[in-house]
């Protein structure tokens, strides 16, 4: 607890100097820590184990991956709702596949690629070169996708597939976090292979965007779309890679997220693209494009989902539950990064 | 012989420009379309209903009937469209919230009723004043707080079914009262449905408004340009505001016609992808999304067009759940054809092709 309230102090000291990334970075790790230290505190047992924690990485694999990509298309200034869709799609195409087709689950992959490839291409041509509002041309994407899902296949179905079950169960043990359990056995933590590949993903784009040409043109762009020109910046280019990127990502979360639940339905990853949006907002990354941090939005991802356990484990367990305190927490952190930002103008 | 062809040509660019030509249009090629597809689509004929009342019966009576409620939404949405240059994208699940209230007053929080535990109308206005309160929550985020306004209108598409099914502890009332279901359906002996009269309402009150007021001025004028509309003595933030709680009134009327529909509710489904058609109205109606200069007459034509579109779909039997992909591509078409850039070029084609008639 001590270490939080130092970042805390250093943070009201540095509050002048400090940029706008990192402020709102220091703001969501400290916001994470705390919540998770009283989680434990409060709550006990469900959180004291390590495993509690790789389960909730377990869960949210995609959704991580899907938040990096919003967040690059955020720090373009940009936004792109068609995620949770895409990712519904995905895993229906990758299930009604390897069902039907018999098909093996590494050229799934390519299917889900393929997806995501055709979703960013054209949103991206539509809103860099056409230059149409980012929100219309991804909610019609949004639709466009979940009507296409229900195309594809009306019912949901478990895919049965021996190959992909083996895929699907195969799990990356992690040394010395394992805990006892109830009958006095002990049991190695684990996670699955989709944690391995959004962290891979995390870790690329954060040094892509820390220390990379295209990285840098990226927040240019949504800083300053004018100056950024005048720096000798292909604007419309760097929107179009950021659109693409994203959808590529949603492509590869989808399947991931169907690597996790192992099934097709037109409801799958319902309302994910609010998640992704929220996780990178509170994540710190700003909706006027120009500020924000991938590793902010992994820890956006994290307090998001802890938030949800601790809701249903604090016993509201009614579904709405869930809805209102994420868009509670959404609204929060959009009218404290508003205020912020204000008084920042201000001093 | 010339003379008579570049007039006509003339008139020909001149209605072109008309913002009511892009929904016109569109209506007319449905029309074209569904009359050699099948043309006992335009079908009308008299029957009666399960009561005994005349009631008229095609699909053209459906579209007029459940056209009317996009039509009444279309209205606040082209203001929050002018006004703030985005869309609002909580009108379904507001719509969920303005139902479920208007029932939770009805039965006086019992399960089932058959008779109005208050009467109708304080019923409506406690729902009204309801949707206005969450269409202020989203205006003032949208101006005061400076989110955009789909972003912000976010925070509660994701809350405002979960509010719905939380006003009512999650169960679905029913009212068993005849009167109840006039709104959605047929007053009796008059066989055209309630919801157009009560469209018809709506468009000549926010007729008046607009004579007697100063609000499409303000509102083009806040929505063209916000600081020199601040410097010419408006108060942008308020009228934003104001556009915000127009929708939540137009809201909270489409919702006593949902669940006047139904005489209960089904908070997931209900007005589902409502927003999409609304926003889709507003775009066909040639009103600009990025804000500004706005028709309402179009958007309300466009309303019943989406419905046109809507009903022709079904008749061709497309799934419920897949028309939005549909839907979406004509979204797509029609932004693409309504971006400056594509306009530009177009236009650019169009006297180059001139040009080359002249030499």
């Amino acid at each position: 607890m001590a270490s939080e309230k130092n970042t805390t102090a250093k943070k009201s000291s540095w509050f002048k100097n400090v940029s706008d990334t990192n402020l709102l970075l220091t703001i969501t790790i400290v916001v994470f820590f705390v919540m998770y230290l009283a989680a434990m505190l409060f709550l006990g047992s469900g959180f004291l184990k390590p495993q509690a924690f790789f389960n909730i990485l377990n869960a949210q694999a995609a959704l991580i991956i899907t938040a990096c990509g919003m967040s690059l298309v955020m720090i373009t200034g940009g936004i792109d709702i068609s995620v949770g869709g895409v990712v519904a799609l995905v895993s229906m195409c990758c299930a009604v596949y390897l069902d039907f087709g018999g098909g093996n689950p590494y050229t799934a992959i390519l299917v889900a690629l393929a997806i995501g490839l055709a979703f960013g291409l054209v949103q991206g041509f539509l809103v860099a070169y056409l230059d149409i509002q980012p929100f219309i041309v991804s909610l019609a994407g949004m639709f466009f996708a979940r009507g296409m899902t229900t195309i594809v296949h009306t019912n949901p179905f478990n895919v049965e597939n021996e190959a992909f079950n083996k895929l699907k169960m195969t799990r990356v043990i992690i040394p010395g976090m394992g805990s006892v359990n109830k009958i006095g056995k002990y049991v190695d933590a684990y996670v699955e292979i989709g944690v391995v590949v959004a962290v891979l993903i995390v870790v690329i784009l954060f040094c892509v965007l820390r220390w990379t040409k295209l990285g840098r043109a990226f927040y240019a762009v949504g800083g300053n779309q004018q100056s950024a020109l005048m720096l000798g910046i292909n604007v419309k280019r760097t929107k179009f890679i950021a659109h693409l990127i994203c959808s590529l990502l949603a492509g590869i979360g989808g399947y991931v997220y169907f690597l996790h639940v192992g099934s097709g339905s037109p409801s799958h990853a319902s309302g994910m693209e609010m998640n992704a949006i929220a996780s990178s907002i509170i994540g710190g990354t700003m909706l006027t494009g120009g500020v924000g941090n991938i590793i902010g939005t992994f820890f956006g991802v994290l307090s998001l989902s802890t938030i949800q356990n601790i809701v249903s484990s604090a016993g509201l367990d009614q579904a709405w539950w869930t809805g209102i305190t994420v868009a509670a927490m959404l609204c929060i952190f959009l009218v404290v990064q508003s205020v912020i930002m204000a008084r920042k103008k201000k001093a | 012989m010339q003379n008579n062809k570049k007039s006509a040509g003339a008139f020909f660019s001149g209605l072109v420009k008309q913002q009511i030509f892009i929904p016109l249009a569109a209506l007319l090629i449905l029309a074209l379309f569904n009359l050699i597809m099948d043309p006992s689509f335009f079908k009308i004929t008299l029957g009666y209903n399960s009561v005994g009342d005349p009631v008229l019966n095609g699909y053209l009576v459906t579209i007029l009937d459940y056209g009317s409620e996009l039509a009444i939404l279309a209205i606040g949405m082209t203001l929050v469209t002018a006004a703030s240059g985005g869309q609002d994208i909580s009108v379904g699940a507001t719509i969920a919230i303005a139902g479920s209230v208007i029932l939770r007053m009805l039965c006086g929080g019992q399960t089932t009723t058959d008779h109005y535990c208050v009467p109708l109308i304080v019923a409506f206005l406690v729902a009204v004043v309801a949707s206005m309160a969450f269409g202020a929550f989203n205006g003032v985020l949208v101006a005061y707080f400076r989110i955009q306004p789909m972003i912000a209108t976010l925070i509660l598409f994701t809350a405002g079914r979960s509010i719905a099914a939380w006003i009512n502890n999650n169960e679905l009332p029913i009212v068993n009262v005849n009167s109840f279901g006039y709104f959605g359906g047929y007053i009796p002996g008059v066989p055209i449905p309630t919801p157009f009269f009560i469209a018809v309402l709506c468009v000549v009150v926010i007729a008046l408004v607009m004579k007697f007021t100063n609000l499409k001025l303000y509102t083009q004028a806040v929505g063209i340009n916000e600081s020199s509309s601040r410097l010419n003595g408006l108060n942008p933030e308020f009228i934003k505001l104001i556009s915000f709680v127009i929708l939540g009134i137009c809201v909270a009327v489409v919702g006593l016609i949902k669940v006047s529909r139904l005489s209960t509710i089904n908070y997931s489904v209900i007005a589902k992808d409502i927003e999409m058609d609304a926003i889709l109205a507003v775009a066909l109606g040639g009103n600009a999304l990025g804000g500004g200069k706005f028709n309402i007459w179009a958007s309300i034509l466009g309303a019943y067009v989406i419905q046109f579109l809507t009903t022709t779909l079904y008749k061709f039997e497309v799934q419920s759940d897949a028309l939005p992909a549909y839907k979406a591509v004509v979204v797509i078409v029609l932004v693409v054809l309504s971006a400056p850039v594509v306009r530009e070029k177009l236009a650019g084609l169009g006297k180059k092709m001139k040009s080359k008639e002249v030499a």
